[in-house]
């Protein structure tokens, strides 16, 4: 897929040739420093990408069909009933005068018909199941805490129990504790439902931790995917290795502090070659010339790297 | 309810003050309207008339705390002097009459330009770049753009005078008498046509920008993008969620614009003839009728209090955070 912002200055491609793909079930975290296009993404897979955003080529194959090719109403059917999204901040979700029961409700009513009774009831239980009260239907999103804001997102999400779950940085606005608690949430209700997860941060451990597979972003390029459980312990790219330094490790008894030095790339003037060249501490000439194609290096695992082996 | 009661307490205050001004500023000035009264009547009243009337106005030589406190009393009991220019009615109902017809005139032409405005902003926003957006705001604010007095005189040239289709001013045709009664109603509505209708040309661009912008503002946001992706109805999305929210800044503006327009309606009047209270004012000042004009200025004053006071409850039900944060 390929998506561009058309801007004043010419046409920035925030998603270049990214594939992807999801088994039913599955819990896929992708991981990329902020900016690298990872809400593009997870917003041209729902099509509700806001202009200038244009999908420039690609296409999203959700079960046996290609979003891309819908129109509007097979569109907005299929959105949410199949496909639903919480989004990045759980403070700008909600509409702030509208009961968080309303926006639960009018989701069902947009999808079928339901009585009134039926799902303010239906709506109660989702709540309970992410771990409000049910009898908070009639509050405000202000007189709620930013952790139970982001979980009446995720009851939103869940109302029409979708097949796939595509999570925005939910977590990022709030402390570790309540971070930690709504993941485990999202895993728990994930087992019981069977939905599978698409999990967006830029937080890469802790992406291991909770995924089954884990992909890397960098600069609108994928740089490296595969089962959480290998790139934990062996990253090819060394983006994710860098990354993966850049936290202080969870195992080993010192805790190292690492960063990349340097800054991501702007994306109206790539370097060229491979992105992370400029940043890269073992590039070699090759690096700077020829940009590097995503290949396979063990089962399920493939890095976008000419070192990568 | 308890927000409510604090708003109201604090218009109650802002009427003290307005009236508290309106009876210390005109003693602050030279003259006093008994004199006024007795040179209009050049020599015709005797002098215990003379006194009478000045105690009539409350201009007596009683000390200022109890000339004070008899005319608090006064305008608690609604009686506000006697009018000198329609000498020997009283202020109150002079303004009476007056003062209904300017609340229907600048009334209906901010209401209905609020209304029609801030539709017309859903719609330009929504449909960005149509047709709505494209033209209607520039040809507004170019029409906006002349003086009022010009553009009402040319309405009524045009359509009052050249096409004849509305008549050239009064509130309501000599030859019928005011009844509640269809015909009469009809009468009054063709005779508001032209006052209004300019009045809200001018101010329309006004609502439809500022809508439009808030409108606009709110459609980015992350809860109308979340609505769309739910697969909301488009006419669900654009009211409920988006034109809801963006409403709020436009109704701040609303109680500000009724009382802008309540006293400015001055202009309206005078193109019009509309016998309002902009009319008496003119009428008022010629005559040097103190009276009158106080009693024009404590009526705008409590009008607008009031409108305001009608807004803020408006405004505490469109929003459920001014019911949290502030009771
Ligand atoms: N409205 C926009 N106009 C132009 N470019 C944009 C716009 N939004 C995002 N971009 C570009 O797309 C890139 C990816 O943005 P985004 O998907 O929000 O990144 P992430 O979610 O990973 O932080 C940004 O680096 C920026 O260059
Ligand atoms: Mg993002």
């Amino acid at each position: 897929m390929c998506i561009d912002y058309i801007t004043d200055r010419g046409p920035v491609r925030a998603i270049d040739h990214v594939s992807l793909d999801l088994e039913r079930g599955e819990f896929l975290g992708v991981a990329g420093e902020s900016g690298s296009g990872k809400s593009t993404l997870a917003q041209g897979i729902m099509r509700i990408l806001p202009p200038p955003a244009v999908i420039t080529g690609g296409e999203a194959i959700f079960e046996g069909r290609d979003i891309l090719t819908l129109d509007e109403e097979e569109l907005r059917k299929l959105r949410w009933s199949r496909m639903s999204m919480v989004f990045q901040s759980a403070m700008d979700a909600l509409n702030p005068v509208i009961t968080i029961g309303e926006q639960i409700t009018d989701t069902m009513h947009a999808h079928g018909d339901m009585s009134a009774r039926a799902a303010r009831d239906r709506a109660a239980e989702l709540l309970e199941m992410v771990g409000i009260p049910g009898d908070r239907l009639d509050a405000y999103a202000h007189q709620l805490s930013g952790g139970m804001r982001q979980r009446v997102g995720i009851a939103i999400a869940l109302a029409l129990e979708p097949t796939l779950l595509i999570l925005d940085e939910p977590t990022t606005a709030l402390d570790v504790i309540v971070e930690r608690e709504i993941l485990e949430e999202i895993r728990g209700l994930q087992r019981k439902l069977g939905f599978a997860v698409i999990f967006i941060t830029h937080d890469l451990a802790r992406m291991l931790q909770f995924s089954d597979r884990v992909a890397v972003f960098y600069a609108g390029r994928m740089a490296e995917i595969g089962p959480a459980e290998e790139l934990r312990t062996s990253p090819r790219h060394p983006y994710t290795q860098g990354l993966l330094r850049a936290f202080p490790s969870v195992h080993g008894s010192t805790v190292e502090m690492f960063s990349i030095p340097g800054t991501p790339p702007s994306l109206r003037n790539p370097p060229a070659g491979c992105r992370f060249h400029p940043r890269c501490p073992v590039a070699v000439e090759l690096c700077s010339k020829v940009s590097p194609e995503l290949k396979q290096i063990g089962p399920g695992h493939s890095a976008a790297c000419h070192l990568a082996k | 309810m308890r927000y409510i009661l604090r708003r109201f307490g604090f218009y109650v205050l802002a009427a003290w003050v307005a009236l508290t001004m309106n009876f210390f500023l005109p003693r602050l000035m030279p003259g006093d309207p008994a004199t006024a009264l007795f040179a209009r009547f050049k020599g015709r009243l005797s002098p215990e008339a003379m006194q009478g009337l000045r105690e009539a106005f409350g201009f007596t030589h009683e000390p200022l705390l109890k000339q004070y406190i008899t005319y608090l009393g006064h305008v608690l009991k609604g009686d506000l002097g006697i009018s000198v220019a329609y000498f020997p009615s009283p202020v109150m109902k002079v303004i009476g009459t007056g003062f209904v017809w300017t609340l229907f005139l600048a009334g209906s032409a901010v209401v209905l330009s609020f209304a029609i405005g801030t539709l017309l902003g859903v719609a330009a926003a929504w449909w960005r770049r149509g047709w709505v957006d494209t033209w209607l705001p520039s040809a507004l604010v170019f029409v906006g753009a002349f003086p009022y007095f010009w553009l009402a005189m040319v309405a009524l040239y045009v359509f009052g005078f050249t096409l004849g289709w509305f008549p050239l001013g009064h509130a309501y045709s000599d030859d019928i008498t005011p009844s509640w009664s269809f015909g009469f109603a009809i009468d009054v509505l063709r005779h508001a046509v032209l006052p209004v209708g300019t009045v809200i040309l001018v101010t329309l661009g006004g609502w439809l920008l500022s809508m439009r912008n808030s409108m606009i503002a709110v459609l980015g946001s992350d809860y109308v993008n979340l609505a769309r992706a739910k697969g909301l109805p488009p006419a669900r999305v654009a009211l409920r969620y988006a034109a809801r929210n963006a409403l709020l800044p436009s109704v701040t503006g609303f109680g500000m614009a009724l009382g802008f327009v309540l006293g400015g309606s001055l202009l309206t009047e005078i193109v019009f003839s509309y016998p309002g209270q902009g009319y008496l004012l003119v009428q008022a000042v010629r005559n040097q009728d103190y009276a009158l004009m106080q009693g024009i200025f404590l009526v705008i004053t409590l009008a607008v209090l009031g409108a305001n006071l009608c807004v803020d409850i408006f405004y505490l039900w469109l929003d459920p955070r001014t019911r949290e944060s502030r009771s």
